[in-house]
């Protein structure tokens, strides 16, 4: 009995890690209405100049606290609230999430750009010593634990009298479920949406300056990681109730401490189940845990207010035009393969490889996202699946490389269908997460065993036989995106395309002719997770060898982002997005600026895809193409649309 | 409409007094749809003013635009001898409008209690709440009764009490009620216009946005019908056979 | 034996009764009405007959068949389509594409082989028997436009020519007037009683406008406050003492 409470003291400390992590979860989205992803990035900034100012410029402790929790980081909020979110308010549940996953991308890239290279070895905490030992009977706490027990309950009993017995409170829960409503009672709703985001900033610095010293060193992937593990606790709490996030994040940290002192040492499972447990549990949570899902969202009763969504630039452009840019567009392909096949290096050649594997997998974005509407953050998982899986059959089963890749993305069709019966029931930003919580699952639990990804020796695969050297396997490369750019148009053309498009208009239309939506969408999913998996089979076979890294969940994150800011609708879209994540590093390195600069680009691209669900390049495109059609002779020009007319669908 | 008014003579039958909220020739579109036309109007201080109309014929646009939720296109709005059609709608709120707007008019997250609190906090400041909300309680027991249930639960009738509640304890200059009988039963309707005059008996004026002809002509002194986002008529309320024919 | 035949189908929201045992049969071919104050009801019911909401309680039998459990899609496919008062169209799609869509989801033939092999462009049969709903609606000259150049009357067409591709034995139109001034709400009733006319499909009407119901129902159901308070043939309803005092309140 002794040995349990010894397991759950030992908990306390990370639930509390967990819970103030949760509370903030559930602080931004009680007061702002968005899930916010970025969270983890706002802590991972606080730690970051908390270090600079403390560690490195030698202030002492109580300034550089003050400075970081009580200036910088509501001033972060307030400008993530100026510059973002406030534009967002009306926009769906979904744009929000993808605001804020954008800056969890490009945010903490721009935090190492300025930190830059040198060690972030380190870190110290804020007690006034991190290692001293404090006995309580039989426990021991460290002082960094002790900073984290003690701020934990004195930050959220603050925040219990905020909410309790100050106005602001009522005033900030009145302007999630409205803010006009608010407004009409005499409140400034920007001024109360300014202060949600600057306190729940505030919560996200005393996280980050919290949780830093317990990491080796300042890295923000550890921030990331945490972050989405507090999402189970803060799923716990239905993303509504703080004490519920509090008691889930404490729950989630005993659970894993004893985990960790019951479960044998030996067995790898058991071993990789403590990491995973958050995630398992958010999963779960998802799926089962009643009042997540029917937590209504209390719409607005004056959304009518809003002027209906503007149609997306109207794609009607005479055939002249359309002819050009054709013809254009193939000059330039056929040049650069020309080039590539003939003088090109073999540098070149291998980032072209990549340029047209990553193509393929980003197709499979085009189909989950542009075609189904849906933001899936588990790709590089299933591209993952289709690579273990071809690497695993080569080496057991002796098959030849060209076939197995098609085994392994019905491998991954076979998954992603799977994983959609249960996610499909989620809908909206559940969705999203469950399929993040199955990617950080998948990392943890899954991915390093033996049998899925060979543990410590990852499998090798040999190239196909005639395609070994660099430049007949770009050939194949590039056969194989063909045909599978023609699949994905085929699909959308076809039936299950039509269909698609149909229920993103309108699901309820759809249904009502007769549209069975889980069904086509298990089937997009499918289709998407094959075409990932097909992907991530040449990946590896490209490198010659299947690791996990190469399918971590953060480049499940960073892909979506970079299609989302191209274009997600189209073929041409995904071929850009593979060209772009290959190229812009070169174009970087050119330049002289780090490399991270590219996840900074297209994570802030990300922030418009509430603007511009097409993309802004597809945007960009169809804005200049326009604007040349307008200069064209008539005879040139395309029937066009007259924008004088009233749309369909209006209110009163 | 040849009917509508010219902003330069004032619509016959209204007195020449200073207007508490004034439209003069005011466009207001949603996005590219275009909801109200050239509409100019008048609410006179202490006076109740019905606005009829068919369905999608730019009632509630009149309503919102009045409250600043909509801006218009074109025109100016007044009130009380400022401009407002620029303001934001809390600003418009602080100077003595009140809007209960059409559908559900309550925070239905909050408890009955937060409700009221969140206006009068506003209104009369922390230390008139306790106050202003027994007075709330006396006016209607059930809200006393219900205190602490969450608004979103009340029925229709209800919530439309509640939203009179805070009216009724700190009467504004001018009510905005939009469609406030919507959805609910005679008895509960006719509680509401008993509600409805007394707030103008304390001096309220009220715009009233009404389906319910007879009802609002009970009540108000004068009309304007709307067609198609057209003033059609405004005039002082007189018999439904004049009005009429400006509806359905 | 009726075509639809709902009885006592009751919904609350919670604690608000939206619906009290509404029971209503439309016989095939049949041009009914179902009346009321807004707030009355009356799309709540149409959303209960369709399975976008499920009633508390209470049945939902259509062309024999039981369907008071059967998802959206089946009854769709059973042959019951609806228009939306607020409309709800396919963004980005062409005029001719709704309609398209709706047959093949009509046919069930688009089988995902058939897409991979392009084999699932529309038949000349699909095309030819689009044309012809365009052709009765007076579609034609908009087949190729996108929806977003349309006026809203003539979406309400396009909503109505995509519920009539999947064949309805029973359509159910929620407020096509409403947003529609004098001269478009007339030639929208116009084209219905074309339609009508031509297919013989059965009609349930939500107006407000008494004029239109007036010329299109035979038959009306009143409703008012979640109850019905009167059914009968359309001229004896709309003369009703109680009826008009629903509509023109009390003091009338």
């Amino acid at each position: 009995m002794t040995e349990f409470f010894t397991y759950v003291i030992q908990g306390i400390p990370y639930g509390c890690v967990f819970a103030l992590v949760a509370v903030g979860l559930v602080l931004t989205y009680k007061t702002s209405g968005v899930f916010n992803l970025a969270f983890g990035a706002q802590a991972f900034v606080a730690a970051a100049v908390y270090y600079d100012v403390h560690v490195r410029h030698g202030w002492s402790r109580w300034p550089a606290l003050a400075f970081v929790v009580l200036v910088l980081s509501p001033a972060l909020g307030l400008l993530l609230d100026v510059a973002i979110f406030r534009h967002l308010r009306t926009a769906s549940p979904i744009a929000k999430l993808v605001a804020s996953l954008g800056l969890l991308v490009a945010v903490p890239q721009i935090v190492s750009i300025w930190l830059g290279q040198s060690s972030t070895f380190g870190v110290v905490g804020i007690w006034w010593d991190d290692n001293a030992l404090y006995h309580f009977g039989k426990f021991v706490l460290d002082g960094r634990q002790m900073a984290i027990i003690v701020s934990t309950v004195v930050a959220v009993t603050l925040l219990g009298f905020l909410f309790r017995f100050a106005p602001i409170g009522l005033r900030m829960r009145a302007v999630v479920e409205s803010p006009r409503m608010t407004e009409l009672a005499g409140v400034d709703s920007d001024r109360v949406s300014a202060f949600s985001w600057m306190l729940s900033s505030l919560f996200a610095g005393l996280a980050g300056v919290l949780l830093a010293p317990l990491y080796a060193s300042l890295a923000s992937q550890n921030f990331s990681t945490l972050l989405i593990a507090a999402i189970a606790a803060a799923a716990f709490a239905r993303l509504t109730s703080i004490p519920l996030a509090l008691v889930g994040g404490l729950l989630l940290g005993i659970t894993q401490a004893l985990l960790s002192g019951y479960l044998p040492p030996a067995s790898v499972i058991a071993q990789n189940l403590k990491p995973s447990l958050p995630f398992a549990a958010l999963f779960l949570l998802l799926l089962f845990w009643p009042g997540l899902r029917s937590a209504v969202q209390n719409k607005d009763p004056l959304s009518g207010v809003d002027p209906p969504p503007s149609p997306p630039v109207a794609e009607s452009r005479g055939e002249f035009l359309t002819k050009t840019t054709r013809v254009f567009g193939t000059v330039v392909v056929a040049g650069a393969l020309l080039w590539l096949l003939t003088s090109a290096t073999s540098y070149w050649i291998g980032i072209a490889t990549t340029a047209v594997v990553l193509s393929v997998i980003f197709l499979s974005i085009t189909v989950i996202t542009g075609m189904a509407g849906q933001v899936s953050l588990c790709q590089a998982t299933f591209a993952g699946v289709g690579a273990f899986s071809t690497a695993q059959i080569v080496k057991v089963f002796g098959l030849s490389v060209l076939p197995t890749l098609l085994i392994g993305a019905f491998v991954a069709a076979a998954v992603g269908a799977l994983l959609a019966v249960p996610m499909l029931r989620l809908g909206g930003i559940f969705l999203s997460l469950g399929t993040l919580a199955f990617a950080v699952m998948f990392d943890t639990l899954l991915a390093p065993l033996g049998w899925v990804s060979g543990g410590a020796h990852p499998v090798r695969v040999p190239r196909p036989i005639g395609f070994v050297d660099d430049r007949s396997f770009l050939i194949l490369c590039v056969v194989i995106l063909v045909i599978a750019s023609i699949f994905v148009i085929f699909i959308r053309r076809g039936t299950t395309g039509r269909f698609l498009h149909a229920l993103r208009g309108s699901e309820t239309a759809s249904r009502s002719i007769g549209i069975n939506p889980t069904r086509v969408r298990i089937l997009a999913f499918a289709v998407s997770a094959g075409l990932a998996g097909l992907g991530g089979g040449l990946l590896a076979v490209q490198k010659n060898i299947a690791t996990k890294e190469d399918f971590g969940y953060f480049l499940s994150l960073f892909f979506v982002v970079l299609v989302v800011t191209l274009m997600p609708s189209t073929v041409e879209g995904a071929i850009n997005a593979g060209v772009g994540f290959a190229l812009v590093p070169e174009v970087l390195k050119l330049v002289g600026v780090s490399v991270s600069w590219e996840f900074v680009l297209f994570g802030l691209g990300a922030i418009t895809y509430a603007r511009h669900p097409e993309g802004v390049l597809e945007f960009q495109k169809r804005k200049s193409l326009a604007a040349i059609e307008k200069r064209l002779p008539a005879r040139w020009r395309g029937p066009g649309v007259d924008p004088t007319v009233l749309p369909a669908g209006s209110a009163d | 409409m040849s009917e509508a008014p010219t902003t330069e003579t004032p619509p016959p039958g209204l007195d020449t007094a200073a207007p508490l909220l004034e439209f003069r020739t005011v466009d207001a579109s949603y996005g590219p749809f275009r909801a109200l036309f050239d509409v100019s109007l008048a609410v006179r201080p202490g006076a109740v003013t019905a606005l009829l109309g068919a369905n999608g014929a730019g009632k509630t646009t009149v309503a919102r635009v009045a409250t600043g939720l909509v801006r218009p296109t074109k025109g100016e709005v007044w009130f009380d001898g400022g401009r407002i059609d620029t303001l934001r709608p809390y600003r418009i709120a602080r100077a003595g409008m009140v809007h209960a707007p059409e559908g559900r008019s309550v925070f239905a997250s909050l408890t009955v209690r937060e409700n009221l609190e969140l206006g009068f906090r506003r209104d009369l400041g922390a230390s008139g709440v306790n106050a202003a909300l027994d007075r709330a309680y006396e006016l209607f027991p059930r809200m006393g009764e219900r205190s602490k249930q969450i608004a979103g639960t009340l029925s229709g009738g209800e919530q439309r009490m509640l939203s009179l509640a805070r009216v009724m304890v700190h009467p504004p200059k001018l009510l905005v009620a939009d469609e406030l009988s919507l959805g609910l039963a005679p008895i509960v309707v006719d509680e509401v216009y008993r509600n409805l005059a007394a707030i103008r008996d304390a001096g309220t004026a009220i715009l009233l946005v009404e389906q319910y002809v007879g009802h609002a002509l009970a009540i108000a002194d004068d009309v304007v019908v709307l067609t198609h986002g057209s003033v059609a008529y405004s005039g002082p309320a007189t018999d439904l056979d004049d009005i009429a024919q400006y509806l359905l | 034996m009726a075509l639809l035949d709902a009885v006592d189908v009751t919904k609350r929201f919670s604690g608000i009764t939206a619906l009290d045992a509404v029971s209503m049969r439309v016989d095939d071919g049949e041009s009914v009405g179902l009346i009321g104050p807004n707030g009355a009801g009356k799309t709540t019911f149409f959303n209960c007959l369709l399975g976008l909401l499920r009633p508390e309680s209470g049945s939902v039998t259509f062309a024999g068949r039981n369907l008071t459990r059967a998802p959206v899609y089946r009854r769709a496919r059973a042959g019951l389509g609806r228009t939306f008062q607020r409309m709800e169209l396919f963004a980005g799609m062409t005029v001719r594409d709704h309609l398209l869509v709706a047959e093949r989801s009509r046919l069930g033939t688009g089988r995902f082989w058939k897409d991979v092999l392009n084999l699932a462009a529309p038949s000349a049969d699909e095309r030819a028997r689009a044309d012809a709903t365009l052709e009765l609606l007076a579609l034609r000259d908009v087949a190729d436009a996108p929806i977003e150049a349309l006026s809203l009357g003539r979406g309400r067409l396009v909503e109505v020519g995509r519920a009539l591709m999947t064949e309805p034995k029973l359509l159910l139109l929620d407020e096509p007037s409403s947003g529609l001034d004098a001269a478009e709400t007339a030639a929208l009733a116009a084209t219905l009683r074309a339609v009508q006319a031509e297919r013989g499909t059965a009609v349930l009407l939500v107006e407000h406008d008494v004029e239109f119901v007036r010329s299109f129902s035979d038959r009306l159901y009143v409703l008012d406050f979640g109850t019905l308070i009167a059914t009968g043939p359309t001229a004896e309803v709309l003369g009703s003492d109680e009826v008009r005092r629903a509509y023109l309140g009390e003091t009338v």
